[in-house]
């Protein structure tokens, strides 16, 4: 017979944020993160919605083997470009978030030196 | 062996091997229940949200869409692969370093408001039950298609599964019974496609198939098959294959293509049952690769959708190898098989003994530039009371015969035709279904794409079955009505749900109300103008306060609903005298596309862009989100600290 377990309640950041250098650390982690997530929603956006989908009709003058170019990119393109961005976004991030942690390990062990 | 035993061969092997599994995997915990325990690998985990979103609409009836649209079909390509990508990127990891059970949940806690949980909940529940409608009825066609049953015995049967491995296995059960899924749900889509890109074009990747030329064994011209596509749909009157915005097209001009793109999109980003296979995995690491993975294995399908619409279509429309034109007796194996079901009939209307299958809907012959295009020929009559449908398949003939057998005898069968229920053009979820037999491949390979095919909607239907059950158990029951439920009390109402929600979805699969596809493609709109601003800007502004989050959905999903049902009057208020004495005249008014000649289905852009604009022009004017919340915000942003997350899994109890 189990208990109720309390409701998960979101952690608290650790360190805790009120070491400056530590939320500068996690700003400067927020703004890079930003930056790879604009970047990858761009080319999103430019290869689904434009090649794929605003410009199909002029892009369908050129052509991809037997595939129109505009039809190659709304059926093909779009797909394998879409699995590339998330595959980039893991390996950005990932290794992002391992920097970041060891930045904020540097501040602690300094702090409590 | 005939179909008949294969089938039952490979449906019986598939639903052994899922049902041990899930038996193996049972749980007994709430956790576990629900979220799996935490503890499944990213790739699993990948393969198991793989086989939640390819539902029976992506296995069976999305390359039948793309073959009678062409182009525009792509919407639904992009639109539910490039969501993911907005999932991924702007969803999953934070969603999983928060940590909680449910999406309702997430908006609740961020907007610290129990109306936006119960806007939230309300959402869920509906977007998931409109699919799992669609899953049972999907369930029900395969099964009296091929075991010979009535479609309510089909549906009685895939409720009965259903219920046992959700009920029996929980989510645990559920994720690893889907990776199964998802390899019998590919390996079945895949065979047929590359048999058939071998017989037409000599690739074995129906995608590279799609853009080569045809053998000179089927056509010694050896044009480009879509370019070949092309001229044959202009032949016989429908819209080109390959060209963009065209005259032909139709409502698919470049703003509604975009708009029902976008829409998509957003849509799938929030549907709850793929966003809840993210607190599946142990860390923010793993909730992206398991993103990954899951795009990855999505894309093998839907990489191979569009070729398998294009071979299909060559094979129904041609001249040579394809339907038009043929005689009774030339007609190939696959028609007969499918005539069986009414869901392709050809009733000579004009008498001159060969197949028409064209865009011409009229009874008489339309030139176009110097084309003669023959009134159509082909219909479904699936929906046609069963004494006429069986004198059709015992003896078209002789029914347009006995219509004087004039032409205007045929303009008057195929009138009392339609006035019957049956419709023009075949029905197009028989499209994969009847490839392998186009490619003329052994019955055991029709055996697997059918254990395919369930495998696609049962996998679908049981994850979006936890999603109602945790909603309702965790969400309404826990969270609102009963918060000292004990665990046992919380276990109890999920499983009650579930059976609640297989027998209402069960009547809807046998009683379906006639427009369940459409209701599906609504259910995407709805999601987009609700849930995903919520989210984004809940994780993505910590200026969002509850007033405007939650105006912004009110409007947002009030706008979008209120035009899907001026839109489709006719079938939401369940008649057309109703729909008429509200809304006025059908064309007319507030009945016409009123906001720019959008689409119902694209209707949800607008609402997200719309609940957008609410949401951050009142987020300067209102109060900002307690200390409390930007806390929360932050320790989401924070991608350390999940080793505590591990802990509540690991937690006393579990």
């Amino acid at each position: 017979m189990h208990d109720a377990p309390p409701p998960p309640t979101p952690q608290a950041p650790t360190p805790p944020p009120d070491d400056p250098a530590v939320q500068a650390a996690l700003n400067r982690y927020w703004r890079t993160n930003l930056t790879i997530m604009a970047v990858l929603l761009t080319v999103w956006a430019v290869v689904g919605l434009g090649c794929g989908v605003l410009l199909a009709d002029w892009l369908n003058q050129f052509k991809l083997g037997g595939y129109p170019l505009g039809f190659w990119f709304a059926q093909q393109g779009s797909i394998i470009t879409f699995v590339l961005i998330i595959l980039t976004y893991c390996i950005l991030l990932n290794r992002l978030d391992k920097k970041h942690h060891e930045e904020v390990k540097a501040i602690r062990n300094g702090g409590s030196a | 062996m005939t179909l008949f035993h294969w089938t039952v061969l490979f449906v019986g092997a598939t639903f052994t091997l899922y049902l041990t599994i899930a038996w193996l995997c049972r749980v007994r915990d709430t956790k576990g229940f629900f979220i799996a325990g935490g503890g499944v690998p990213a790739p699993a985990n990948g393969m198991a949200t793989a086989a939640d979103w390819m539902s029976a609409a992506s296995f069976i009836s999305m390359a039948g869409l793309i073959s009678g649209m062409g182009f525009a079909g792509g919407v639904y390509l992009m639109g539910w692969t490039g969501g993911y990508v907005l999932l991924a990127l702007l969803l999953a990891p934070y969603l999983r370093k928060f940590g909680h059970f449910t999406v309702p949940d997430f908006v609740g806690d961020r907007y610290d408001s129990s109306t936006a949980r119960m806007i939230a909940l309300l959402c869920a529940i509906f977007v998931s039950f409109t699919y799992v409608v669609g899953q049972m009825k999907g369930v029900g066609v395969v099964f009296s298609g091929f075991l010979g049953v009535t479609p309510a015995v089909g549906v009685f049967i895939g409720m009965a599964i259903v219920f046992c491995y959700a009920v029996f296995g929980g989510m645990k059960g559920i994720t690893w019974t889907q990776v199964a899924q998802f390899w019998v749900l590919i390996t079945a889509f895949l065979i047929p496609a590359i048999a058939i890109s071998l017989k037409l074009t000599g690739s074995p990747v129906p995608s590279i198939g799609l853009g080569s030329q045809v053998l000179e064994g089927v056509d010694p011209a050896r044009p480009y098959l879509l370019d070949k596509l092309t001229r044959i749909n202009e032949q016989f009157g429908f819209g080109s294959y390959s060209d963009a915005y065209d005259e032909n097209s139709g409502k698919w001009n470049r703003l509604n293509v975009f708009c029902v793109c976008l829409a998509l999109m957003c849509g799938t980003a929030g549907l709850p049952h793929v966003i809840v296979r993210f607190y599946t995995v142990k860390s923010v690491k793993a909730a992206r690769w398991s993103a990954f993975w899951a795009l990855l294995f999505i894309s093998m399908l839907y990489l191979t959708a569009p070729a398998v619409a294009g071979f299909a279509r060559y094979y129904m429309v041609d001249d040579v190898a394809g339907l038009n034109g043929k005689t009774a007796q030339e007609l190939p194996e696959w028609y007969e098989n499918w005539n069986k079901t009414g869901l392709i009939a050809w009733v000579d209307f004009d008498g001159n003994g060969e197949v028409a299958f064209t865009n011409n809907l009229t009874d008489a012959v339309e030139t176009r530039g110097d084309t003669a295009i023959m009134p159509n020929e082909l219909m479904r009559i699936g929906g046609v009371p069963s004494a006429t449908r069986d004198a059709l398949l015992e003896d078209a003939d002789a029914w347009v015969a006995s219509h004087g057998g004039t032409a205007d005898g045929g303009a008057a069968a195929k009138a009392e035709l339609l006035g019957l229920g049956a419709a023009h053009h075949p029905d197009r979820d028989i499209i994969v279904l009847a490839t392998p037999q186009m490619a003329q491949l052994a019955d055991w390979v029709v055996a697997f794409v059918i254990a395919g095919g369930l495998a696609a909607a049962l996998s679908t239907a049981s994850g979006l079955l936890l999603v109602i059950s945790s909603s309702v158990s965790h969400d309404l029951y826990y969270r609102v009505m009963n918060p000292q439920a004990s665990e046992g009390q919380r276990l109890l109402v999920g499983r009650v749900t579930i059976g609640v929600a297989v027998l209402v979805a069960g009547w809807f699969g046998i009683n379906p109300p006639g427009f369940v596809g459409e209701v599906v493609a609504f259910a995407f709109g709805l999601a987009a103008a609700s849930f995903f601003p919520a989210i984004v800007l809940g994780i993505f502004s910590k200026r969002v306060g509850t007033v405007p989050a939650v105006t912004g959905m009110l409007v947002g999903i009030g706008f979008t609903a209120f035009y899907i049902v001026t839109q489709k009057a006719d079938v939401i208020l369940f008649n057309p005298e109703v729909a008429k004495a509200v809304f006025g005249e059908p064309g007319q008014g507030l009945r016409r596309p009123w906001c720019f000649g959008i689409d119902a289905q694209g209707i949800g852009t607008l609402g997200m862009l719309l609940n957008f604009a609410v949401t951050l022009g009142l987020a300067p004017l209102c109060k900002p989100p307690s200390a409390k919340v930007r806390a929360m915000v932050d320790s989401v942003r924070e991608p350390e600290g999940e080793g505590a997350a591990v802990a509540i899994e690991t937690a006393p109890g579990h």
